[in-house]
């Protein structure tokens, strides 16, 4: 009996790890491949706003009793934030492959992801593709970091310890991750991972810029966490500086 | 000595229930993955891990590590304590089948965190876990005086049937519920008792499916218990052995679907949603003491004539035969 049992568990082994296999971050990688430079006497500029249409749900201040070590600082949702009709965190980016011309030098400098007060600063922040990123765990309590992608390799870290750091490094574009803390379920970040320089996060007022970007026509992504994506096409002339707009409804 | 094994039995049992509870809530408050290691917690022993750390989700996810570390060393016990004492072969297959599934749902366990919830192991996880509750309570349910005095059991083939297939109706509606838990499908319809306001939901994909199907499951399930304790009532009213199950069943039955109904309307409040496990459970535990003592003369007659044709009496010990 106790071989049969023996058994199941080898046959249960192999099905998780056959299920179990998660992202793929060796798959097709679209990081920058090009040879040429961008000119800087060219370069164009997108700027824009994101703008919130109806009436934004109101602030929800959450209750972070289970865990004292969060401290006394209130906290609210950062799903939908709206400052002046402009919404914020929603990410903008080049959505065509710019990398399979230019070249774009990563840089080895990490972007830091906190997590401060038991919430993620920024809420939403991109990285480029090969680039370091670093959750830190700036709080006197336990996190664990768990990254959720699907074109990159799913991970789950622990933090039991304040001021520890997890370095990530994903090598394939995807917009967005998904960053949780299942420690504290209110905890989400999201990082948008890119192939070239070109992408921001909108701010306050909803606005956002990007900089540098040599002439042609490109479709410019905005994502947000809840409220889905949009997509706009843009030619840039020599030195042009355009102004876009997307706007975002809620969610029926 | 054996009064003493039945009621050890039926603790394992409780203890079981107990950790149906407490893996319910790490479900429903989503903390699965609060400890990301396994079986260690953050690096320490599982056993040495400070309570002070035990904070939003660890809490429930190490405390369910906990039970079932306990429920699966009084699993060990009851094993070895009916190996020794137990003079039927079959209970004391029984008892090491328990110990198997036991040590299996704590390997599923630990995959299914290793491997970030994929559906297919934490659905696995928590169908086992309803097989080993049947299992312990079988074994309370044999163990116990009044299985072992039974004289005239009730020989009654359309309640074999019907008892079987209710409960083989009910595990299997756990099994869809699992699936719509573990693919996050709970709120896919998001009213009750309408969906989307209809009768047939207006617009499908695999959550609004694997949904209405556990609806409709909780329809099948009701005609089935009904069928079950009707035909208790009808032509078995004086045996309270199995007039009680039927009448426990009813009760679970009603309690389970409003249960079901407060899952939705509460948008699935972790304590509504787990007694909606935990009463699931008990569902199919009673279905099956009816299914098991409708099905006891069978049993009796089927061990008499393989006894017989064996030409040894029924029960020896087998380690008893062996002895010169």
């Amino acid at each position: 009996m106790s071989r049969n049992f023996a058994l199941i568990a080898l046959a249960a082994l192999l099905a998780a790890t056959a299920c179990g296999s998660g992202g793929d971050d060796t798959g097709k990688s679209l990081v920058a491949r090009g040879t040429k430079n961008v000119d800087p006497a060219t370069a164009a500029t997108i700027g824009g706003t994101v703008m919130f249409e109806g009436t934004p749900p109101p602030s929800t201040t959450i209750s972070m009793a289970s865990d004292p070590g969060c401290g006394t600082t209130p906290v609210t949702s950062e799903s939908i934030l709206v400052d002046n009709g402009g919404l914020q965190n929603v990410f903008v980016y080049i959505k065509d492959d710019v990398g399979s011309e230019y070249a774009f030098a990563v840089p080895t400098e990490p972007v830091k992801l906190d997590q401060k007060g038991c919430h993620y600063i920024p809420h939403v922040v991109g990285v480029r593709a090969g680039q370091p990123l670093e959750v830190v765990n700036s709080d006197n309590t336990m996190h664990n970091v768990h990254g959720m992608p699907e074109a990159n390799r799913e991970f789950n870290t622990g933090q039991p310890v304040p001021g520890m750091k997890t370095p990530t490094t994903f090598t394939t574009p995807e917009v967005l991750i998904r960053f949780k803390c299942d420690v504290h379920s209110w905890m989400h970040a999201y990082v948008g991972v890119v192939a070239h320089p070109f992408f921001a996060v909108s701010g306050s007022g909803g606005k956002f810029e990007l900089k540098g970007i040599p002439p042609g026509t490109y479709t410019i992504e905005a994502v947000h966490e809840k409220l889905g994506r949009q997509t706009q096409s843009v030619t840039l002339g020599d030195k042009d500086a355009k102004t876009i707009t997307f706007t975002f409804k809620p969610a029926v | 000595m054996g009064v003493w094994h039945h009621r050890y039995a039926k603790l394992v049992t409780v203890c079981t229930v107990l950790l149906i509870a407490a893996g319910g809530m790490v479900t429903s408050t989503d903390s699965g993955l609060s400890v990301p290691d396994w079986p260690t917690t953050y690096g320490w022993n599982m056993f040495t891990f400070p309570v002070s750390k035990w904070v939003g989700g660890i809490r429930y996810e190490h405390s369910h590590r906990l039970i079932a570390s306990t429920v699966g060393f009084l699993t060990i016990v009851l094993a070895g304590w009916t190996w020794w004492i137990e003079t039927r072969p079959w209970v004391r297959k029984l008892a090491f089948a328990a110990l198997g599934a036991v040590i299996l749902q704590g390997l599923l366990g630990g995959l299914t965190v290793l491997f970030f919830l994929p559906p297919a192991i934490s659905i696995g996880h928590a169908g086992l876990a309803q097989i080993f509750f049947c299992l312990t309570l079988t074994l309370a349910l044999v163990t116990s005086p009044g299985w072992k005095s039974a004289t005239a059991p009730v020989d009654d083939a359309m309640l074999r049937r019907v008892a079987m297939a209710t409960t083989a109706i009910i595990y299997t509606q756990i099994l869809v519920g699992a699936t719509m838990r573990h693919t996050n499908a709970g709120l896919a319809i998001p009213d009750f008792p309408f969906a989307f306001g209809q009768l047939l939901p207006p617009v499908w994909n695999a959550k609004v499916a694997i949904h209405f199907a556990h609806r409709v499951g909780a329809l099948v399930v009701t005609l089935a218990i009904l069928a079950t304790s009707s035909h208790v009532f009808y032509h078995h009213r004086g045996r309270r052995e199995l007039v009680r199950p039927a009448f426990l069943l009813l009760m679970f039955l009603s309690m389970q679907v409003t249960l079901g109904a407060f899952v939705v309307w509460s948008r699935m409040d972790p304590v509504i949603n787990t007694a909606h496990v935990v009463n699931g459970a008990l569902v199919l535990g009673t279905s099956l003491v009816l299914t098991l003592r409708a099905n006891a003369a069978a049993a009796q007659s089927f061990r008499r004539a393989r006894s017989a044709a064996q030409g040894r009496p029924e029960g020896l010990r087998a380690n008893a035969e062996a002895r010169p």
